[in-house]
């Protein structure tokens, strides 16, 4: 009973645990709300390392499959399940969210239960994006998703955060709706389903995939972000509460990558093909071109945002240079990311919290007081910029790796990223951390406390454990990625 | 020879509604003043009763009576029941705040029943006279309403542009009514339809006619460019009557159009189609747009009407019986929120206060989460964003569209409903992240509180019911045929 209902209870239990958590009530019982936030985000975690020990590695098939009517006049079923590449992303949403919860604990001081509710809901709708397999329900879960986002920002944000959420929500919701008129077109070719599978069968001629795939490609690019669509990363995160910050960076962002993988590849794949140098060129500019902007930042957060949209165009390179390596290299980039990421996010949020400023120049000889937190952004640092044995070395590696298979001239502007990565969080961290102690603030700095050294700790050993030893994660995806590039590479075209 | 009596059965809810009616206005005077009360809650008996009497009534098989200028089918019976629903709620919604404003006298009621009569026959109509009688009923006790604070300037002058223009539309219909009684002979709307069919479609004559009748019906829904009373009849009007307004009247006019374009004339729908897309994007273009310049919220609600009625006809323009279920679906969902958003203006207004000013939401999440919570529902609902029904609104009348192939059309009303998202989205701003000017505290009849929560929650929790209450839209309109 409860083994049939696993994906569902992924979702609900968490969306549960926000409701509870708004009924404790107002402020007075903060500590009441944090730690049955804490418990629903543990147990959904928990959930959800079953959900990964019963997976089986060895089939493409949807797994935990639960497929139930909803609106039966237009076919839209309940119909969950998860694949190779969905689990790995629905572990790193639970895992992402007890982080934040655990960040958040002394640092959240107002509307602490709307602030842990905003979480765990956003958790569980996040959860149902990675395992709809019914496309309304797909977009009714991704959708959903910018409204507790959109009062995260707004409410707990910095001093702009009123344009920054409202810039977020508009820009992003104007990507999706493109989307809705896609899948309904695809209802009417599909023979009147909503199902995905069936999606990825439906023959459709040359000109409706390209038009389908410009039309996902508004939705996804917009959530990725890929260059030029990404204007509203840099203020949404550096508005956005830290915890805010390292879900968009951890999770939302894999969002977007993930729709590629679901939809456009297998549905459109003529269209992927012709479509792949425009694809490859706008994820090179945002390697490139990003990469150059993110050195001139004074903004800590608006720097981990902009090497964010840098490493996001690893992911898309990835997946559009249409072998092994490339799209596994960019799922092991998308899971590594949302560590190093959060983990960046974190250890600013950290500094943040001290002295309220997210200015580089503010700092400066950190080291010399926080010698823990010191090394600890350290090894997030060099994780950041591919650095062998950790984590972010992994997806790199496979993605220049694979688009040297394809054009050398790829792979080498890819491989900028280690130079231009390497500059910009180097550069910072000497900024940040390394020097003599200049300012008074900066001597009245304290090292971490136990809390803190926690969440960081937990992260090192993902980003570690993943760098050392990425074979669980790459065979767990394996058989279906190949599965992937079987349906992209079948002609489609009437 | 004894004429016939006809069968009063299928009449018996609007019949008794009206006994009803004239019953309240008889006790009305005799009642003092502080046992006013009563007349309210005959008014929540008669309604009740209405739908006890429909209810009975679902079960017989649909027919015609009064030689044929009624008629009973399932399409009525879901309008009436809705239209019930609304009514009951916008007079729970308003006791206490024409209580306040002096305005608690029995003909309030009594027009509020009126017009439910009026409504309930435009549902019935069968005939172009039961239609038009349907329509000046109810149109006439909204005149009355809109002027019940009759020492209000503001009021005044809203129900004299509303009376003008008003009296102008329904002379439009009538005129357009009465080229097709030339044509065709008949006013009978099933004979019309014959004898449409008869004609030729691009007829002049006919297309003549057709255009009067679709501006008729576009000046009685608010659709542009026959918009224009709109904004000022929603602003002029004591809170209360514009919340009547701008919810039941929806629903009949839903009825309007099936009854008019599609049970008489819709051998023309190859006209009407490019009409009323042109009314749809307009309208969506039209009030979304001015929606984003205004300040007062009922202005804004009322260009948010508008805009929501575009989207009504996206679901008409395609004439289909899929489209009209969608239109159906949307234009039912658009009065639950409308009824909500205009319940919670009331619920913030108190003695001497009015909620009208889109700042007087400011901080309202700190003032009450809960009422902030429903009022966040309420608008997500409005911009159509999931998990809200009014999502799965949009989602219906869009793929009503890309079934007949209108791809441009659909593009262009989630572009409009994106622009949209921005006004209704600032509503959320304000409450939630902008601190209170005012912190009286919010207080309220018990039964108000609980059914605006209702309101407010079913917009969410009726998720999984979505495709029952679909499939009740799509038997409803299966009936006309």
């Amino acid at each position: 009973m409860f083994a049939e209902h696993l994906l569902s209870v992924c979702i609900w239990l968490p969306i549960v645990g926000g409701i509870v958590v708004l009924a404790t009530g107002g402020d007075q019982n903060a500590t009441a709300a944090r730690y049955l936030g804490l418990i629903f985000t543990i147990a959904t975690f928990i959930v959800t390392l079953l959900l990964y020990a019963d997976f089986n590695p060895h089939t493409a098939a949807m797994q935990f499959v639960e497929n139930r009517p909803w609106i039966d006049a237009f076919s839209i079923r309940y119909h969950l399940g998860i694949d190779g590449i969905s689990v790995l992303l629905i572990l790193l949403t639970s895992f992402c969210t007890v982080l934040v919860v655990i960040a958040g604990w002394s640092v959240i001081q107002k509307k602490v239960g709307q602030y842990l509710a905003a979480f765990l809901i956003m958790e569980g709708l996040m959860i149902g994006v990675f395992s709809a397999l019914d496309a309304i329900l797909f977009y009714v879960f991704w959708e959903s998703t910018l409204i507790p986002m959109f009062v995260i920002i707004g409410l707990w944000g910095g001093p702009n955060r009123v344009y920054a959420t409202i810039k977020f929500f508009l820009y992003t919701f104007l990507g999706s709706v493109l989307m809705l008129v896609a899948f309904i077109y695809l209802y009417y070719q599909a023979d009147r389903t909503f199902d995905i599978a069936t999606f990825h069968q439906v023959q459709l001629g040359e000109n409706a995939q390209i038009l389908i795939f410009l039309a996902l490609l508004a939705a996804f690019a917009v959530k990725v972000p890929m260059w030029p669509v990404h204007t509203w990363l840099p203020d949404a995160h550096t508005e956005a509460p830290t915890g805010g910050s390292v879900i968009l960076a951890a999770i939302l962002l894999k969002m977007g990558a993930y729709g590629f993988l679901r939809f456009s590849l297998p549905i459109v794949p003529d269209a992927s093909h012709q479509l792949a140098g425009f694809m490859i060129a706008l994820s090179l500019i945002a390697v490139v071109y990003i990469g150059l902007v993110t050195l001139m930042q004074d903004d800590m957060k608006k720097l981990i945002a902009y090497s964010s949209i840098a490493h996001m165009g690893f992911v898309t390179l990835g997946f559009f240079i249409f072998n092994t390596q490339g799209i596994e290299g960019g799922i092991i980039q998308m899971i590594s990311h949302g560590f190093i990421s959060g983990a960046l996010f974190l250890c600013v949020g950290v500094l943040y919290d001290r002295l309220h400023s997210r200015e580089i120049k503010d700092y400066g000889g950190v080291a010399n007081r926080m010698p823990v937190f010191a090394s600890f952004m350290m090894l997030f640092a060099l994780a950041n910029t591919g650095l062998p044995g950790t984590s972010g070395f992994v997806g790199e590696f496979l993605v220049i790796l694979g688009s040297y298979q394809v054009n050398v001239w790829y792979a080498v502007l890819a491989a900028t990223t280690l130079v231009l990565g390497a500059a910009y969080t180097l550069w910072m961290y000497k900024r940040v951390i390394f020097g003599a102690v200049v300012k008074d603030s900066v001597a009245a700095l304290e090292d971490v406390t136990p809390r803190e050294i926690l969440f960081l700790g937990l992260l090192a050993i993902a980003v570690l454990a993943m760098g050392l030893w990425p074979f669980p994660f790459l065979e767990v995806m394996h058989v279906s990625v190949d599965h992937l590039l079987e349906q992209v590479a079948t002609k489609k075209v009437i | 020879m004894m004429p016939e009596i006809p069968s009063m059965w299928p009449a018996l809810p609007e019949i008794y509604v009206c006994a009803m009616g004239c019953l309240i206005l008889c006790v009305d005077l005799f009642v003092s003043k502080q046992a006013r009360t009563v007349i309210y809650w005959l008014s929540q008996v008669a309604l009740l009763g209405a739908a006890a009497l429909t209810l009975s009534l679902l079960m017989t098989p649909a027919g015609m009576t009064f030689s044929g200028m009624f008629v009973h089918d399932s399409l009525s019976n879901v309008i009436k029941l809705a239209t019930y629903l609304i009514v009951f709620f916008v007079f729970v919604y308003s006791r206490d705040y024409i209580r306040e404003r002096g305005m608690f006298r029995g003909e309030y009621f009594v027009l509020g029943l009126f017009g439910v009569v009026g409504m309930m026959i435009m549902a019935s109509a069968s005939h172009f006279l039961t239609l038009y009688l349907g329509l000046e009923l109810l149109a006439l006790s909204l005149y009355a309403m809109v002027a019940f604070q009759r020492d209000s300037a503001q009021a005044t002058e809203a129900a004299m542009k509303y009376f003008v223009l008003g009296a102008i539309s329904s002379g439009i219909l009538l005129y357009g009514m009465s080229i097709l009684y030339g044509l065709t002979g008949t006013l009978d709307i099933a004979d019309v339809r014959q004898a449409v069919a008869r004609m030729e479609a691009d007829d002049v004559v006919l297309i003549f006619s057709l255009v009067f009748v679709i501006v008729g019906i576009a000046f009685k829904l608010g659709a542009v460019p026959f918009h224009m009373w709109v904004p000022d009849v929603y602003h002029g009007a004591p809170t209360s009557v514009t919340l009547y307004i701008g919810t039941a009247p929806k629903i009949a006019g839903f009825a309007l159009v099936m009854r008019l374009l599609v049970g008489g004339l819709e051998d023309l729908a190859v006209s009407w189609q490019d009409m009323l897309t042109i009314l749809a994007v307009l309208s969506m273009a039209v009030g979304n747009v001015i929606a984003i310049a205004q300040t007062n919220i009922k202005r804004m609600l009322a260009y948010s009407s508008i805009s929501h009625m575009g989207f009504f006809f996206l679901g008409v323009v395609n004439a289909t019986p899929n489209g009209y279920s969608s239109a159906l679906f949307y234009v039912l969902v658009y009065a639950v929120m409308s009824l909500g958003t205009f319940g919670m203006v009331i619920l913030l207004s108190r003695s001497g206060f009015e909620a009208e000013r889109l700042d007087d939401f400011k901080g309202l999440n700190q003032r009450s989460p809960w009422y902030a919570f429903l009022m966040l529902l309420l608008m997500f609902s409005m911009a159509g964003v999931p998990p809200t029904i009014g999502f799965y609104a949009k989602l219906l009348v869009i793929q009503s569209v890309i079934e007949v192939g209108m791809i441009w059309l659909a593009i262009l009303a989630v572009l409009f409903a994106v622009i949209g998202v921005y006004y209704y989205i600032r509503v959320v701003k304000l409450m939630y992240f902008d601190d209170a000017e005012d912190n009286t505290p919010i207080g309220a009849s018990l039964d108000m509180r609980v059914l605006i929560g209702v309101n407010g929650l079913v917009l969410l929790l009726a998720m999984p019911w979505v495709g029952t209450i679909i499939d009740v839209c799509g038997r409803a309109v299966a009936g006309i045929y």
